[in-house]
């Protein structure tokens, strides 16, 4: 195929990437399939058609207490995090400054650390302090986590800004932060909403801080935790964790648009630019 | 480099430039960044640094006792449940890296070089079972493996087997199985950057000099490509030595890892110095291991060259 550079395609190897996506997909496509299923084990031949597991859900008020705390822990940790990703991902792209990669190291570093360590750390500094354990420790603890993502994602989306554009906005007249209100926001607005979907999502699915941070409030996946000891319980965490699959999934491909068109967006401004 | 002529400036005569340096980009900077600076270091870098401090306390019943002892590290270390947790982390976090780094690699290889105008797809669908839920994909793999589970069930109802194999779940395999699953993205990623950065001419240059498909992987590729897989492995290698999950759901009594005794110290057993120093050993001993891992790595590269 792409001879011209001397790679030539080999047989096996897209054969090896789909079975790798099969290998990747399997345990995701499971939980769907299992939560239709008419029987309350997991086993093989399937059961028949049911979506009785699903109306288990609703009459549920702990798994609805459960889902209203990831609400709220969700949306605060992905406007927090994407806030403060957003000071840290413009002064990283439009400045130099000493001690910057010690800064982006530290920003980074949940990314590279055992998340029980950083749980563990949490813990003891919030106790330390004297704080209850409640949802706002969760939300400190997963703002935390979540900013190597959101800053990962909003520097990629900040790096190809054209920065004549602010001058040229400055100079016109317009104050600094008119000039952000009207010029920069609107080339980075994809990249923030592509980071807000991502914090939500990691926050929505995340287990070890919530299950060390969340004391008497559990959020969805301390929920599901709690409900995995007992075999009876299993048909109706199926359901409920398809649906966290399946909002997930929609977050994140919303996301990717949104991150493309900011992408081609910027493409197009530099086009314009020359 | 270019900021580099300012930066001495203000350092040779720093009280002339105090006013100047304020309206710097270098002043811009530090305070644009200082909030998420700010908060990394209230709630992670002091948090680790408490946890350091406590790991030379001892505590005796409730209180604390903050006089200087290494009892909790020689704990640690040579009794034998400790050892035997850390050592068995350690093995787990090793083989899980490198058979996720491996198998992960020629998936990296297939997109940079073969991806064409949908590497943004491929990339997509490789990175969206790992953003689902952690917990869920555990749980999954629980469900597959089990003794009543979709492959046992599965494979006897095809006539395969004709009984249930107990050795699927609740042993160190289904716990490297799990994590080598949980990773993927992680190891394909840094790959893949790094083999987009690689220029293709050399490729071709080392085909006209005679070298054939494995050599010039050998020589060219996989040297150039080394700061991604290192990035993988270290992306792989340390977070995974403190999994609390997988071993809990799917690891059984032969699966069992360091953070389930480090979480116990802070739970039922309430024992924070001894925690700590549990948590403080896995990361310097890991890290080192994964510093090893880097420098054979590198190693071996050369070599082959």
């Amino acid at each position: 195929m792409s001879g011209r550079h001397g790679i030539q395609k080999s047989r096996w190897l897209p054969a090896y990437v789909t079975v790798y996506l099969a290998f990747l997909y399997l345990p995701i496509l499971l939980l769907p399939i299992f939560s239709f299923n008419n029987a309350a084990s997991t086993t093989f031949p399937l059961a028949g058609f049911t979506t009785k597991w699903y109306a288990s859900l609703w009459g549920n008020s702990a798994m609805l207490d459960a889902a209203r705390n990831s609400l709220i822990v969700g949306v605060t940790v992905s406007i927090l995090s994407t806030g403060l990703a957003i000071c840290a991902a413009r002064a990283i792209t439009r400045y130099r400054f000493r001690g910057q990669q010690a800064a982006t190291g530290l920003l980074m570093a949940p990314l590279f650390l055992p998340e029980i360590i950083v749980a563990v750390s949490l813990l003891m500094i919030v106790l330390q302090i004297g704080i209850e354990l409640s949802l706002a420790t969760v939300i400190l603890g997963q703002t935390v986590f979540c900013l190597p993502y959101a800053l990962s994602v909003l520097i990629s989306g900040f790096e190809g800004f054209d920065r004549s554009l602010e001058e040229a906005s400055l100079d016109l007249g317009e104050t600094a932060f008119g000039t952000f209100r009207r010029v920069t926001l609107p080339v980075v607005a994809p990249a923030i909403i592509s980071s807000l979907l991502v914090s939500f999502t990691i926050s929505l699915d995340e287990f070890i801080l919530a299950f060390f941070l969340s004391g008497t409030e559990p959020t969805l996946p301390v929920y599901i935790w709690g409900q995995l000891r007992f075999a009876a319980k299993l048909p109706s965490v199926l359901a409920l964790g398809s649906l966290m699959i399946a909002l997930s999934v929609i977050l994140l491909t919303t996301a990717e648009i949104l991150r493309r068109r900011a992408e081609r967006r910027m493409q197009a401004q530099g086009a314009v630019h020359g | 480099m270019v900021a580099l002529p300012g930066s001495v400036e203000t350092e040779v005569m720093p009280k002339a430039n105090a006013r100047r340096w304020t309206s710097s980009d270098e002043a811009k900077g530090l305070a644009l960044i200082s909030p998420t600076l700010l908060y990394a270091l209230a709630l992670l870098f002091l948090p680790v640094l408490i946890v350091i401090a406590y790991s030379f306390w001892s505590q005796d019943y409730l209180t604390i006792d903050r006089s200087f002892t290494l009892e909790n590290y020689r704990i640690a270390l040579t009794e034998p449940i400790y050892r035997d947790l850390l050592w068995r982390s350690l093995t787990i976090s090793l083989v899980v890296s490198i058979i996720t780094v491996t198998f992960s690699y020629p998936v990296a290889w297939f997109i940079s070089f073969h991806g064409g105008v949908h590497k943004n797809l491929w990339l997509f669908l490789i990175t969206v079972p790992c953003w689902t839920s952690y917990l869920l994909r555990v749980m999954s793999w629980k469900v597959i493996l089990g003794y009543q589970g979709v492959l046992n069930t599965g494979l006897m109802s095809t006539g395969l087997i004709d009984k249930p194999v107990t050795t699927l779940l609740y042993n160190s395999n289904a716990v490297v199985i799990t994590l080598v699953h949980s990773w993927a993205a992680f190891a394909i990623l840094p790959i893949y950057v790094s083999l987009e950065k690689i220029d293709r001419s050399l490729i071709e240059a080392a085909h006209d000099l005679g070298d054939n498909k494995v050599w010039s992987f050998l020589r060219v590729t996989l040297p150039l490509s080394l700061p991604g897989v290192i990035s993988a492995f270290l992306i792989v290698m340390i977070p995974t030595v403190g999994d609390y999950v997988t071993p809990k759901l799917v690891g059984g009594k032969d699966g069992v890892m360091i953070a389930t005794a480090i979480q116990a110290q802070f739970g039922k057993g309430a024992n924070w110095p001894l925690g700590a120093a549990l948590s403080v050993t896995t990361m310097v001993i890991v890290s080192l291991m994964a510093g090893c891992a880097v420098l054979a790595l590198k190693f071996f590269v050369r070599r082959i060259r």
